[in-house]
C-alpha cells in the first residue's frame, strides 16, 4: 500500500535535482552540437556571446560530426547543430530533426598535414605521406575531415592510395585526436584541418601545406533543431556566428569565409 | 515492504538495459551485417589477443601470486597496492601511464624506438593494454588461494627434496585448479572487454586493433546492426565466463565438502 508513496517520493528526489537547476539559473541554457573542429572557436564565440546576453549560458557538446549526427538521431536534445560538412546535417533533415533548409553554411575550413615538430619521418609534402613506413593517423570512416582528406587521396594515382591507406596505423574518433596523437609524438604524420593548429598544439606540431589547388573546401552548416528548446536563442546565436564579429573570431581560429563546396551548397 | 519496493526497483534497474539491448538490436532491419567483415576481424582480434594476454597472466603472475602469497619483504604492502590499483583505477588513465611508458616518446618506448620497435598502435600495444588492467584480477585470486594453503605440505616436499617448480605442480596447483582457473576467467573477461586503455594506447584500425569493445563505440556512428551484433556477442562471452565461474565455485565446494569428510 505505502509503495506507490514511496515510489513518489523517490521520484520527487530525483526530479528536485533536476527543478533547481532550472530554479537558480532564471538563465536560458542554449545547448549546441558542434563538430570538434570548431571547439576553440565556438569556445571564444559562446564566451562572447554569454557576455551580451545576460543570462544565458552555451553548452557546447563537442565531438566528431558523424558521433553528433548519431546522438541527435538517437533523440539527444539540443537547440543548434554546426557538423563539418553538409553530408551530417543532411543525416539530420532525413530523419526530420532539423528542417529542410533550415541550415545556412557559416564557415569553410581547409585540410593540412600535421607532422611532430621534430618530423621523424621526414615528410615534406602531401606525397611522402605514400611512403612506405610511414606511421600515419587520419579519423575514422566517416567522420567528415576523413571524408574531405579520403577525396583528396581518391586524386591521386592509384599506386599513391593503395601505400597511402597502408600507412594508416590508427583511426581516430575525431579530427581533434588526429591532431593530439601527432602532438604527443607517437605517429609520424596526420591530416586535420588548418583551424586545428591551435596553440596548445601547434608549438609541438610542424604544417605541411597542402596546396589549394590539391586541397578541397571543408564547409560548415549550422542549423536550429526542428523541436529546439530554446529557438529564439539559436537563431540569435546563428546571426552572431554570422556577423563581422563572429567571422573574424573565426578567421582568427584558421577558418574561412563560407564559400560554396564542390557539391555546390551555399544558402 | 518498502524494502520490497526499493529491491524491486533496483532488480529492474538492472533487467531493463538487458532486455532493451536485446529488443533493440531484434527491430534492427537488415540482414547480412553478421557477415560485415569488421564484426569478423574484432571477434579474431579479440579472441587472439586475450587469449595471449591470458597466457601472459599465467607465465608472470603465478609466480609473482606465489611469492606474495609466501614471503614477506620490505614494501610488500606498497607493492601489493600498485599490483591492485589497475582494478580500480580508471581505464583511460591507465592507457595515459601505458602510453607514457611506452609510446615513442616514452621512457621505455624512445629507447625502443630507437632499436626500430614501435608499440603504439599495433596488436602488442591492444595486449599491454589488456594485461595491464587485468592480470590483477588472477594475482589476487592465486595469492589468496595459496595463502589459504597450509604451508606444511609444502615444507615437507622441500625436505623430501623436491625444488620450487616441483613443490608448486604437485602441492599447490592440485589444490588450487578451481580458484586459479576462476581468478584467470575474470581475468579474461575484464581484458575482453578492455576499452579505455586500449583506445587510447592501441589506437582503433580494423583488422589490427579495433577489439570487439572499440568496434561496439565506433559503428554506433556508422552501422547500428553491427554496434548491437557486436555488443550481444561480447555479452554471450561475458555470460559464458560467468556460468564457468559459477561452475567452478561449484567445483571447489564439492571437493572441499569431500576433504572435510575424508579428513
Amino acid at each position: 500500500m505505502k509503495a506507490p508513496l514511496y515510489l513518489l517520493l523517490v521520484l520527487a528526489l530525483i526530479g528536485c535535482s533536476a527543478h533547481q537547476a532550472g530554479d537558480e539559473a532564471s538563465s536560458e541554457e542554449l545547448t549546441i552540437f558542434a563538430a570538434a573542429s570548431l571547439t576553440d572557436a565556438f569556445d571564444e564565440l559562446a564566451e562572447r556571446f554569454e557576455a551580451r546576453n545576460e543570462g544565458v549560458e552555451v553548452v557546447i557538446n563537442y565531438a566528431g560530426s558523424s558521433q553528433l549526427a548519431a546522438q541527435l538521431v538517437e533523440g539527444a536534445t539540443a537547440d543548434l547543430f554546426a557538423p563539418a560538412s553538409p553530408a551530417q546535417m543532411q543525416k539530420i533533415i532525413a530523419s526530420r530533426r532539423v528542417e529542410p533548409g533550415a541550415e545556412v553554411l557559416f564557415v569553410s575550413n581547409r585540410l593540412t598535414v600535421v607532422v611532430p615538430a621534430d618530423n621523424p619521418a621526414g615528410i615534406s609534402r602531401f606525397e611522402d605521406l605514400a611512403q612506405p613506413g610511414v606511421q600515419l593517423i587520419l579519423a575514422a570512416e566517416g567522420v567528415p575531415v576523413r571524408e574531405y582528406t579520403d577525396r583528396v587521396v581518391a586524386t591521386m594515382p592509384a599506386a599513391f592510395q593503395e601505400q597511402f591507406y597502408d600507412n594508416l596505423v590508427s583511426a581516430e574518433d575525431n579530427v581533434r585526436q588526429v591532431a593530439a596523437k601527432v602532438a604527443l609524438g607517437e605517429a609520424d604524420a596526420g591530416i586535420v584541418y588548418r583551424s586545428d593548429l591551435n596553440p596548445d598544439v601547434a608549438g609541438r606540431v610542424r604544417q605541411i601545406p597542402i596546396p589549394d589547388g590539391q586541397n578541397v573546401l571543408a564547409t560548415y552548416p549550422i542549423a536550429p533543431l526542428a523541436d529546439a528548446p530554446h529557438p529564439e536563442l539559436a537563431q540569435r546565436f546563428v546571426a552572431f556566428v554570422r556577423s563581422a564579429e563572429g567571422q573574424r573570431i573565426l578567421a582568427e581560429w584558421g577558418f574561412e569565409p563560407p564559400r560554396s563546396g564542390p557539391d555546390g551548397q551555399l544558402r | 515492504m518498502v524494502a520490497a519496493t526499493l529491491a524491486v526497483a533496483m532488480i529492474a534497474f538492472f533487467v531493463v538495459p538487458f532486455v532493451a539491448l536485446v529488443w533493440r538490436a531484434g527491430t534492427l532491419e537488415g540482414e547480412a551485417a553478421a557477415a560485415e567483415p569488421s564484426i569478423a576481424s574484432a571477434v579474431i582480434l579479440s579472441l587472439g589477443t586475450t587469449a595471449v594476454t591470458v597466457v601472459l597472466i599465467v607465465l608472470f603472475g603465478t609466480p609473482l601470486a606465489y611469492f606474495l602469497a609466501r614471503y614477506h619483504f620490505p614494501l610488500k604492502r606498497l607493492l601489493t597496492v600498485m599490483i591492485e590499483l589497475p582494478i580500480v583505477m580508471p581505464p583511460v588513465v591507465a592507457g595515459l601511464a601505458l602510453l607514457s611508458a611506452f609510446g615513442r616518446r616514452g621512457l621505455v618506448g624512445m629507447p625502443l624506438a630507437n632499436l626500430g620497435i614501435t608499440i603504439p598502435f599495433t596488436a602488442t600495444a591492444v595486449v599491454l593494454a589488456q594485461l595491464f588492467v587485468s592480470s590483477p584480477f588472477y594475482i589476487r585470486a592465486a595469492q589468496s588461494r595459496v595463502e589459504s594453503l597450509p604451508r606444511e605440505y609444502e615444507d615437507a616436499a622441500a625436505v623430501d627434496g623436491a625444488n620450487r617448480w616441483r613443490i608448486f605442480w604437485h602441492v599447490i596447483l592440485p589444490q588450487s585448479r578451481a580458484a586459479l582457473l576462476t581468478g584467470l576467467i575474470l581475468s579474461w573477461a575484464r581484458a575482453l572487454g578492455e576499452f579505455g586503455a586500449t583506445i587510447l594506447f592501441a589506437g582503433n584500425l580494423q583488422g589490427r586493433t579495433q577489439t570487439m569493445p572499440l568496434l561496439v563505440y565506433g559503428a554506433l556512428e556508422r552501422d547500428l546492426r553491427v554496434t548491437f551484433i557486436t555488443a550481444l556477442i561480447l555479452l554471450a562471452l561475458a555470460a559464458l565466463a560467468f556460468t564457468l565461474t559459477r561452475w567452478l565455485a561449484g567445483v571447489e565446494e564439492e571437493a572441499g565438502d569431500a576433504a572435510t569428510f575424508i579428513g
